[in-house]
């Protein structure tokens, strides 16, 4: 029954294609492609898309200058616009995505990611020990990581005291009231209420995920916004006190306001890793491998650090920018810091769930 | 005497209401301070950082590719469209199949684009976007020229038939040349529309294209930044431009 | 004269040669329309009988289930604010939108020109511009609290940013042209002698109006109506901007099946409710058109 309907809509699709005739080529998948260790670099072209200013701004020109092939870098804003493009069938156009741990696993399930060939990549080695076996792809055989780090409370510490848990944010004093904000993106707006309820950050226990739902819709009259942009910048203006945030973020009011500090609850949290996916589509696997060894780089990955104000999951980039933790105390979080966090994974069949609950929550 | 009297008063409401969040836009263009709410002084900074940057640029070069293109393309199909619709159909229901395009809800429009490039594995693209935004293009296309053959009379490609003029002479030498007007204006419509369009442009686009509303978008959502104040002041005077030349071409051509 | 032959061979040419213009110029525009309009929304009627896929799009797997969750009260729930903050949209909308046609029919013809320029003006300008204005003029240290406080009138900064008022006047903002534009073409429809007439038999300028000109101006308020409420209800970017992600319209849930749940085939069923939803209104106006205009013949 569904065979029949679905050739009638391949004939009916294929109609269409043809006539418009459109030059529409569709993604030519080649299974586990062999790679070429003699590819000419300066023959491929790169494109790679990653979030909106979480690179130094001449990468692209410091990355064609060290290998020779022209890179072209675009930007999401989340990791489900990146998904949406990417899983939309067809081929995207891009050769490396940016995307968080959980989304990279997705991605490897879906088929859609390459393997990541060592050979091509000897950089792995300056991976922290660590960063190589991570929840969401142990042995990095699909990603590697980027960027890794930990979700706390960014806050005004002239304002307020340094809170100690999530219920600062969820259950706000009065004089905080309306001046807290949470994050919008799902597993980062159930985040603190899972912690703060003792839960796994990735539960999909129907009856643990109600309570987290109760506790959020709680917690929504007390907030001033759900945002994942722009929440430092209401630090700095004065809006909100406190704040939910990814530890680099926070940073960034840091940087324009030294009052503005970052703690992780006692209840603790999540361990999330940003990483580097090449795309089963890609024309240039070898330049994409090339550009992930060039980040990998340990001078390459410390400028990286420097730039984001993020931690980077590689050992002696990490020990060039020791430094920064002077002005930026969570850039001084160590691996064994982070890992006393939970590793946040794919949640598979529980993901529509997860949707629906952010839906009661933010509609509530 | 026409009295407006007590109706100045939603006049008033509605222009201020249009219009007070431009100025702010147009007049903060111009503050010196990087915070949105307070004046420290005149400068002309933000246009030069709206310049040099990259992401705009870029933006700004894949939205006039779409927008020529589509405009090109629905400009075409639409007046075919309607002087097929309004000459020889001459029926409501092929009529309204023709302007639903113009109507039917961009959501649901952009997830059933996305749905069937998808299917058909057509890489998302400016070519994806480009013909999703010929079909409500060519809609409103035909919507304007259908009214403006409503008001032409048909006795006159009637009258060339009949003597003996072949349907593409008629076409050339009658039809077009009355629709002109019309045909101008309904390509501006399109080229205005194409130009600010994003919900459609969000779902059809491919990640490494995107057009100015989409770079526009994602600006928006990571902050207040006062170079989109100088982005908006720009767009607003080039919005000018384009509909008092419509209303000039308009005007002359109606005069001819 | 030619013979009863040739005539009908003739009828059967000029009618073959009609078929053929019909196909040259409405052909590819229809073909066009139905490959890139009505495929892709018979597309998402048939993935919304089906399964979602894992990574998107669908399982060929029939169910109905997808219509079952639609009714789940937290997905009636954002139906019924959607529908709240559309209606207030929209009523405000014609609250303004009609007096302010009325008053453009009002002007000098040189001014109409103008005025109606200025109306669709600020709808050319980038939407997401016009919107982002309001984050600067509704936010606690914006031109609005500030001159409010410097007044007097309040004595701290009020809330106004990320609030459903603060949507409803993002939307407002957005479409109130869209009723201007179709209520001022009503109106210039509306015969003047038929107003005067009223007049003339005694009735006040207010009871010519709401006897004569309201009824026969409401196909064309009713569009506008239309225009405001349906787009209103699918727009996500104004809750996201201007609600704070804390009020979440029908648009909101569309995107999010698409993209963060990518549960196609349930996102599929909400879209297919905002499309029934035009086709209805639409229906409704035509038939309540169709009545007045019927009167209208019936009086004269």
């Amino acid at each position: 029954m569904h065979r029949t309907i679905s050739r009638a809509a391949t004939v009916v699709a294929g109609a269409a294609a043809a006539a418009l005739v459109l030059s529409a080529c569709g993604g030519g998948s080649t299974e586990g492609a062999d790679l070429d260790p003699d590819a000419d670099l300066t023959q491929q072209s790169l494109t790679v898309s990653n979030w909106a200013g979480y690179y130094p701004e001449d990468l692209a020109a410091q990355f064609q200058a060290a290998v020779g092939t022209p890179m072209t870098i675009t930007n999401h804003a989340t990791n489900e616009e990146i998904m949406a493009k990417l899983t939309a069938g067809g081929d995207s156009g891009v050769d490396v995505a940016f995307v968080s741990g959980q989304f990279a696993q997705a991605l490897n399930e879906a088929g859609l990611v390459e393997p990541i060939n060592p050979e091509f990549v000897p950089n792995l080695k300056n991976l922290y020990p660590e960063a190589q076996e991570l929840a969401y792809d142990p042995g990095n055989k699909f990603s590697v990581p980027y960027a890794w780090g930990t979700t706390g409370i960014c806050y005004r510490s002239d304002v307020v005291d340094e809170p100690t848990s999530w219920n600062a944010i969820l259950e706000p004093s009065d004089e905080n009231k309306g001046k807290v904000t949470a994050l919008a993106t799902e597993r980062w707006l159930m985040l603190p209420a899972q912690k703060a309820l003792g839960l796994s950050a990735n539960t999909t226990d129907e009856g643990e995920m109600e309570q987290v739902k109760e506790k959020l819709i709680a917690a929504k009259p007390g907030l001033l916004a759900y945002d994942d942009t722009t929440f430092y910048s209401r630090l700095v203006s004065g809006e909100a006190n406190m704040v939910v945030a990814w530890d680099g973020w926070c940073n960034y009011g840091t940087a324009e306001n030294p009052d503005i500090k970052f703690v992780v609850p006692e209840e603790g949290s999540d361990l999330w890793a940003d990483t580097m996916v090449v795309l089963k589509t890609s024309e240039n696997k070898e330049a994409a491998h090339a550009f992930i060894n060039f980040i990998l780089d340990p001078a390459n990955h410390a400028w990286v650090a420097e730039n984001i104000l993020y931690k980077v999951p590689n050992a002696p980039a990490m020990e060039a920018v020791a430094g920064l933790a002077a002005d930026y105390p969570n850039m001084g979080l160590t691996p064994a810091d982070l890992l006393k966090q939970e590793s946040l994974v794919d949640l598979g069949e529980a993901g529509p769930m997860y949707t629906e609950i952010a839906t009661e929550v933010t509609s509530s | 005497m026409p009295r407006v009297g007590w109706l100045r008063v939603p006049l008033i409401v509605t222009y201020a209401f249009l219009y007070l969040p431009i100025a702010v836009l147009v007049v903060m263009s111009f503050n010196a301070s990087k915070t949105p709410f307070t004046w420290t002084g005149f400068s002309t900074r933000w246009y030069g950082e709206l310049f040099s940057n990259e992401l705009i640029r870029e933006g700004f070069v894949n939205t006039m590719i779409v927008a020529i293109g589509a405009t090109v393309l629905a400009t075409i199909l639409g007046t075919l469209l309607a002087i097929g619709v309004a000459r020889y159909f001459r029926s409501s229901i092929v009529e309204a199949y023709s302007l639903a395009p113009a109507i039917i809800p961009d959501l649901a429009l952009a997830i059933g684009l996305l749905a069937l490039f998808g299917l058909l594995g057509v890489t998302l693209s400016l070519v994806s976007v480009l013909l999703s935004h010929v079909v409500f293009g060519m809609a409103f296309v035909a919507a304007v020229v259908i009214a403006r053959l409503g008001q032409t009379d048909a006795s006159l490609e009637e009258a060339s038939r009949d003597l003996g003029a072949g349907a593409v002479t008629t076409f050339a030498r009658i039809t077009l040349p009355s629709l002109a007007p019309a045909i101008v204006a309904g390509a501006l419509l399109v080229f205005t529309l194409s130009l600010d369009e994003f919900v459609v442009a969000y779902f059809t686009d491919g990640p490494n294209t995107p057009t100015l509303p989409i770079v526009i978008y994602s600006m928006v959502r990571f902050g207040v930044t006062p170079e989109i104040n100088a982005l908006a002041a720009l767009l607003l005077l080039v919005s000018f431009t384009i509909v008092l030349s419509a209303q000039r071409i308009t005007r002359l051509t109606d005069a001819v | 004269m030619t013979s009863p032959d040739g005539r009908t061979s003739g009828r059967g040419a000029s009618r073959r040669r009609a078929l053929s213009a019909r196909a040259v110029f409405a052909g590819p525009g229809l073909l066009y329309a139905t490959l890139f309009m009505t495929l892709p929304l018979l597309l998402i009627l048939v993935y919304s009988f089906f399964t979602r896929g894992r990574f998107g799009g669908v399982v060929w797997e029939f169910t109905l289930d997808n219509y079952g969750r639609a009714f789940e009260p937290v997905y009636v729930k954002v139906f019924g604010t959607s529908i709240a903050i559309a209606a207030a949209t929209t009523v405000l909308a014609l609250l303004l939108g009609y007096p302010t046609a009325y008053a453009i029919t009002r002007l000098s013809p040189r001014w109409r020109t103008v005025a109606l320029i200025l109306v669709v003006l600020p709808f050319w300008t980038n939407f997401l511009i016009r919107t982002y204005a309001w984050i600067i003029l509704l936010n606690s240290e914006g031109p609005v609290n500030t001159a409010l406080v410097d007044l007097g009138i309040i004595g701290a900064p009020l809330g106004l940013l990320y609030t459903p008022g603060a949507v409803i006047v993002g939307l407002l903002y957005a479409y109130l042209p869209l009723v201007v534009l179709p209520v001022y073409a009503s109106l210039e429809r509306v015969d003047r002698q038929l107003v005067e007439a009223a007049s003339n038999l005694g009735a006040s300028r207010t009871r010519a109006f709401f006897d004569v000109t309201l009824p026969l101006t409401l196909p064309g308020a009713m569009i506008g109506a239309i225009f405001v409420f349906v787009p209103s209800l699918g727009n996500f970017v104004v809750p996201e901007l201007l609600g704070g992600g804390k009020t979440v319209m029908v648009g909101n849930l569309i995107r999010d099946q698409f993209l963060e749940a990518r549960d196609w085939p349930f996102g599929s069923v909400i879209a297919l409710f905002v499309v029934a939803l035009l086709v209805v209104l639409f229906a409704l106006q035509a038939y309540i058109s169709r009545r007045i205009n019927g009167r209208q013949v019936s009086r004269a």
